[in-house]
C-alpha cells in the first residue's frame, strides 16, 4: 500500500493520496499502478491509495503524514477541486501546513467517469497525477482573504419556494429583495384547487403567506420584472433588475378593480388561466394576487394597438393609469442570492397521437385544475369545453411527455398523486362519471400517498395498467360514436382495449422553465441534460450550487411536489442566514501583485483590469494593483511584457510547472531539444 | 488501446464555465476520448500566448482554450481578452506552419458538459488526421530563422 523510500536529492517532500473513490476511480484507473509510478517522483516523499479519501480516516492519514514523516507539500488525486477541495485543505491545514501548499488532480470527473478505457485512463491519472506534484512543489503559503457578507437577499421566483425562502429570512430580520416576473407572485401553487393527498384548498393555505410577503416591512417585492445582470460574488453581488412598466401607479392604484371591469379586450388567459377561460386586457391573474395592482398588457390592449380607447384610464378614480410608463432599471446590492424559478408544464401538443389542441375534449391537467376551481371559468363545474354537458365518462392518461425517451425519460413525480386527486375531484363533482385511469406503474411514496390510493381504489375509479396508444374520434365499433376513443394495452389482461370516453385529461410532466439555461448562465450555475439546476452535491448539498452564495430551491432543481418545495425554501433559507450569522466568509487569495522592480510602467495592465483595481503611480512610474478590487482573473499576468505581475496560485511557474507535469510521456528526446 | 497515434491535446479550462463543464460531461458519464489534459485556470483570459507555445514545444499535438461564452464571463470580459489572444496567436502559427486544428477556441458553459465533450472527440479525430506535431522538426529548424523565444518557467 505504501512507496516509501530514501532520497537525498529532493528539494521538498510531496505526500500523494490517490483515491479508489470505491469504485468510482478504481473501477476504471489502475490506482495501484498510479500510485507506485508516482512515488518514483523525486520529489515525492510518500505515495498512497486508499478506499476513501474524503472519509476521517483518509484525512488522517494525511494529517499523520504531515506531522510523522514531514511532508512540505500534499497532492491528492480524487475527485473535482470543486467536490473536495476544501476538505484536503483542511486535512491539509490539521497537519500544520499551509492549506495552499496542497494541489488536487481530478482523475474521476476527467478521467475515470469520462473514459471505458482502463489503459488510456490510468496513463491520463498518471499525467494529472504528476502535472499536481510539479505544480504543488512551486506552492506559496497564502492566507485566505475575509470578505463581509451583505445581509440582503435576492430570491428570484415568487412561487411556494421562493416564498417561503424570502419570509424565512425576512422573519429571521434580514431583508429580502423578491423578483417575480409575472404580474403577481403565487406561481403554480395558486392554479391549483386542491392538494394532495389532505385536499387542503390550495389558495386558502397559499394566500395568507402571499400577503404576509406582500406586507413584509423586510421585502422588497418587485412583480412584473426580471433580473438583467449579476456581477459580483459571494458577499457583495450587484443586481440589476428590470421593473417592466405596467401602466399603472403604483402609489395611486387602490386595487378597486374598475379599469378590469371596464376594459372592453377580452384576452384567452394563457397565463395564469392555462388557456382556460379569459381575462381583460388590463388584469390581476386572480383576485387575491399580490400585489393587488393590476397589469397592462400592451399587445392586447386596445389603445396600444389602435390608438383609440382608454377607458381604464376614464374611469379609474385615482387617475393610476399611465400610459406613458416606462420600464424602470434598478440596482441593488446582496449577499446572497436564492434562486426559485419553478417548472413547465409539459406541451401535450408534442404528442399528436393525443390530439391536444384538435380534439376538444382533451384537457391538460392545468386546465382541469382551472376548471374544477371554484374561482374557475366554470365555477368549479366539470364540464366539456362547450361549457355546459357534463361528461359520462373520463379519461385520465399518465405519464404524458415523461418516462418517454421521446420526450423526457424522467419521472415526473407528482403525475400520479395528482391523476388520482383528480378521479377523487371527478367523483365528488360527478357522482354518476366513471372514471378510467391509464397509468404505466402507479408511484405513491409519500406520507399518507399509498393510502390517497387505497382511497381511491375504493372509489371505483377504472385503473387499466398501460401506457395509451393513441386518443382518436374515429369511432368503429358499436358504441363510440361522438365519443373520444382512447386505445391502450391492458398489460395486466395482455389485451388491447378501447375506451370510449367524453373528456380526457393528460397529466403532464414536469419540464425545466424553456429559458432555464440562460437564468442558469446568468447565476454562474450549471444545468443538467433536462434543464434542471444542478445542486452541489445530490445527497449532502441539495439546495447549494457550484457558486457560492447561489442557492436553488424547488421544482428548478428537479420535478418536486409541494412539501418538498417548501422544505428546499426553508433550507436554502437557513443556509443563507447562517452566512448572514457568520458576517464574513473567507475568500480564495487568489489575487494579482505586481513586482516594481520589473514593471516598466507601460500601463497596458491600467486599462485590461476590468475592476480598474490597477492604478498607475505617476511618482514612481510603475502600476500597482488595490487588492481590495482585484478579483483574481489573472488577464493582467498574461499581458504583461514585462512578466512583472504575478497571479497568486496561478503564477507562470505553476502553470508552466503543471504543463511539463502533465506532458511527462510525450517530451521530446533531450537531443532534440535546442532551445 | 489500440494500435492508432494518439495525439495529445492540452485544455485550458476556466474555472467557472468549461471546468464545470468536463465536471458535468464526467457527471453525467459521458463518454470521450481521453487525449485532453486539462489545466484549470481562473479566466480563459488568463491564458498567456506562451503556456500554449509552452504545451506544444513539450510534446502537446494542440490545445484547446474554453471558456464561458461572450457576456458571460465570471470576469465580465476576460474571455474577450482571450479571443483577442488567440487571434493574434493564430496568425503567427499559421506562419509557423502549424496546422489550424491544432490550436483551437471553445465557449462552454457550465451547463454544456456534451459540447465540451463532442468538441475533444471532433479535434482528437483532427488531429489523428493530421498526424504528429513534430514542433523541433517544423519550427525550430535547424537553420534557426525560425526560433521561438519562449521564457522558461
Amino acid at each position: 500500500m505504501v512507496e516509501e523510500k530514501e532520497k537525498n536529492m529532493q528539494k521538498e517532500k510531496v505526500g500523494v493520496y490517490i483515491c479508489h473513490c470505491g469504485s468510482n476511480i478504481a473501477g476504471t484507473v489502475d490506482v495501484e499502478e498510479v500510485r507506485e509510478w508516482a512515488g518514483n517522483n523525486p520529489n515525492v516523499e510518500v505515495a498512497r491509495d486508499y478506499e476513501f479519501m474524503c472519509s476521517s480516516t483518509g484525512q488522517e492519514l494525511i494529517e499523520k503524514d504531515i506531522k510523522e514523516k514531514g511532508l512540505t507539500r500534499v497532492v491528492v488525486a480524487s475527485c473535482s477541486p470543486h467536490m473536495h477541495e476544501k476538505t484536503f485543505r483542511g486535512a491539509t491545514e490539521r497537519g500544520g501546513l499551509n492549506p495552499f501548499l496542497y494541489e488536487m488532480a481530478n482523475i474521476r470527473e476527467h478521467d475515470s467517469w469520462a473514459t471505458n478505457d482502463k489503459e488510456a485512463a490510468t496513463q491520463k491519472a498518471k499525467s494529472l497525477v504528476n502535472g499536481a506534484i510539479e505544480r504543488v512543489v512551486h506552492h506559496e503559503p497564502l492566507e485566505k482573504i475575509p470578505v463581509e457578507i451583505n445581509p440582503n437577499t435576492l430570491v428570484v421566483g415568487g412561487g411556494i419556494a421562493g416564498i417561503t425562502a424570502a419570509l424565512e429570512l425576512a422573519n429571521s430580520g434580514n431583508h429580502v429583495y423578491l423578483v417575480e416576473r409575472e404580474g403577481t407572485i403565487g406561481g403554480h401553487m395558486a392554479q391549483i384547487d386542491k392538494t394532495f393527498p389532505t385536499l387542503d384548498c390550495s389558495a386558502c393555505i397559499l394566500t395568507p403567506k402571499m400577503v404576509d410577503v406582500g406586507q413584509h416591512d423586510n421585502i422588497t417585492l418587485l412583480t412584473y420584472s426580471e433580473v438583467e445582470k449579476v456581477d459580483g460574488y459571494i458577499g457583495n453581488f450587484e443586481i440589476s433588475v428590470r421593473k417592466k412598466a405596467r401602466c399603472v401607479e403604483e402609489e395611486l392604484c387602490t386595487s378597486c378593480g374598475i379599469c378590469e371591469e371596464k376594459c372592453p379586450a377580452q384576452v384567452v388567459d394563457e397565463g395564469y388561466g392555462a388557456g382556460l377561460g379569459y381575462r381583460k386586457a388590463i388584469y390581476r391573474a386572480f383576485p387575491q394576487a399580490v400585489p393587488g395592482y393590476p397589469v397592462l398588457d400592451k399587445e392586447n390592449c386596445i389603445y396600444f394597438q389602435t390608438g383609440k380607447c382608454r377607458a381604464c384610464e376614464k374611469f379609474c378614480p385615482t387617475e393610476a393609469i399611465n400610459f406613458e410608463q416606462e420600464d424602470e432599471m434598478l440596482k441593488f446590492n446582496v449577499g446572497n442570492i436564492i434562486i426559485a424559478t419553478g417548472y413547465d408544464l409539459f406541451d401535450a401538443r408534442q404528442i399528436p397521437q393525443y390530439g391536444y389542441g384538435r380534439l376538444e375534449n382533451v384537457f391538460t391537467s392545468l386546465e382541469f385544475e382551472r376548471m374544477v376551481n371554484a374561482s374557475g371559468p366554470t365555477g368549479g363545474h366539470v364540464v366539456l369545453r362547450d361549457g355546459e354537458t357534463e361528461p359520462e365518462r373520463v379519461a385520465i392518461v399518465h405519464c404524458v411527455g415523461s418516462r418517454d425517451k421521446n420526450y423526457n425519460e424522467y419521472c415526473s413525480k407528482v403525475c400520479c398523486m395528482y391523476s388520482l386527486k383528480f378521479a377523487h375531484l371527478v367523483h365528488e363533482h360527478l357522482p354518476e362519471t366513471e372514471v378510467y385511469d391509464f397509468y404505466i406503474d402507479m408511484r405513491t411514496p409519500g406520507k399518507g400517498y399509498e393510502e390517497f390510493y387505497n382511497r381511491l381504489l375504493k372509489e371505483d375509479t377504472h385503473f387499466i395498467r398501460g401506457r395509451v396508444a393513441e386518443i382518436t374520434d374515429a369511432d368503429h365499433q358499436p358504441g363510440e360514436e361522438g365519443k373520444l376513443i382512447v386505445q391502450a394495452e391492458n398489460t395486466l389482461l395482455g389485451k388491447q382495449q378501447r375506451v370510449p370516453v367524453d373528456m380526457v385529461i393528460l397529466s403532464a410532466g414536469i419540464e425545466a422553465r424553456a429559458d432555464s439555461e440562460k437564468v442558469a448562465n446568468l447565476f454562474k450555475m450549471g444545468c443538467d441534460y433536462d434543464g434542471f439546476f444542478n445542486e452541489r452535491h445530490p445527497k449532502l448539498a441539495p439546495v447549494a450550487t457550484m457558486t457560492d452564495g447561489v442557492f436553488i430551491a424547488g421544482a428548478c432543481q428537479g420535478p418536486k411536489d409541494i412539501p418538498e418545495t417548501v422544505a428546499q425554501g426553508g433550507a436554502a433559507a437557513s443556509q443563507v442566514a447562517s452566512l448572514i450569522g457568520q458576517g464574513t466568509v473567507m475568500m480564495e487569495p487568489v489575487r494579482a501583485s505586481i513586482r516594481e522592480e520589473d514593471c516598466s510602467g507601460c500601463r497596458i495592465c491600467n486599462n485590461l483590469c476590468p475592476y480598474n483595481a490597477i492604478e498607475f503611480d505617476a511618482e514612481k512610474e510603475v502600476s500597482e494593483v488595490i487588492t481590495a478590487l482585484c478579483q483574481g482573473c489573472g488577464t493582467c499576468v498574461a499581458a504583461c511584457p514585462s512578466g512583472a505581475i504575478d497571479g497568486a496560485h496561478f503564477t507562470n511557474t505553476q502553470v508552466m510547472s503543471e504543463l511539463q507535469g502533465l506532458l511527462w510521456d510525450v517530451q521530446p528526446a533531450p537531443e532534440k531539444v535546442n532551445v | 488501446m489500440s494500435e492508432q497515434y494518439e495525439p495529445v491535446i492540452v485544455g485550458f479550462l476556466c474555472n467557472w464555465c468549461s471546468y464545470r463543464a468536463a465536471d458535468l460531461a464526467g457527471t453525467s458519464r459521458i463518454k470521450y476520448a481521453p487525449n485532453m489534459r486539462p489545466i484549470r485556470v481562473m479566466c480563459s483570459g488568463r491564458v498567456d500566448p506562451q503556456f500554449v507555445l509552452k504545451a506544444l514545444r513539450n510534446g502537446a499535438d494542440g490545445v484547446l482554450i474554453a471558456g464561458c461564452h461572450p457576456g458571460e464571463c465570471h470576469y465580465v470580459n476576460g474571455n474577450i481578452k482571450a479571443l483577442r489572444r488567440y487571434t493574434m496567436l493564430k496568425k503567427a502559427l499559421d506562419q509557423w506552419g502549424i496546422e489550424e486544428e491544432r490550436v483551437q477556441l471553445l465557449w462552454a458553459s457550465a451547463s454544456e458538459g456534451t459540447k465540451l465533450a463532442e468538441r475533444v472527440n471532433t479535434m482528437t479525430e483532427e488531429l489523428r488526421a493530421l498526424g504528429p506535431l513534430r514542433w523541433h522538426e517544423k519550427v525550430l529548424a535547424d537553420n534557426g530563422a525560425h526560433r521561438v523565444p519562449v521564457k522558461e518557467a
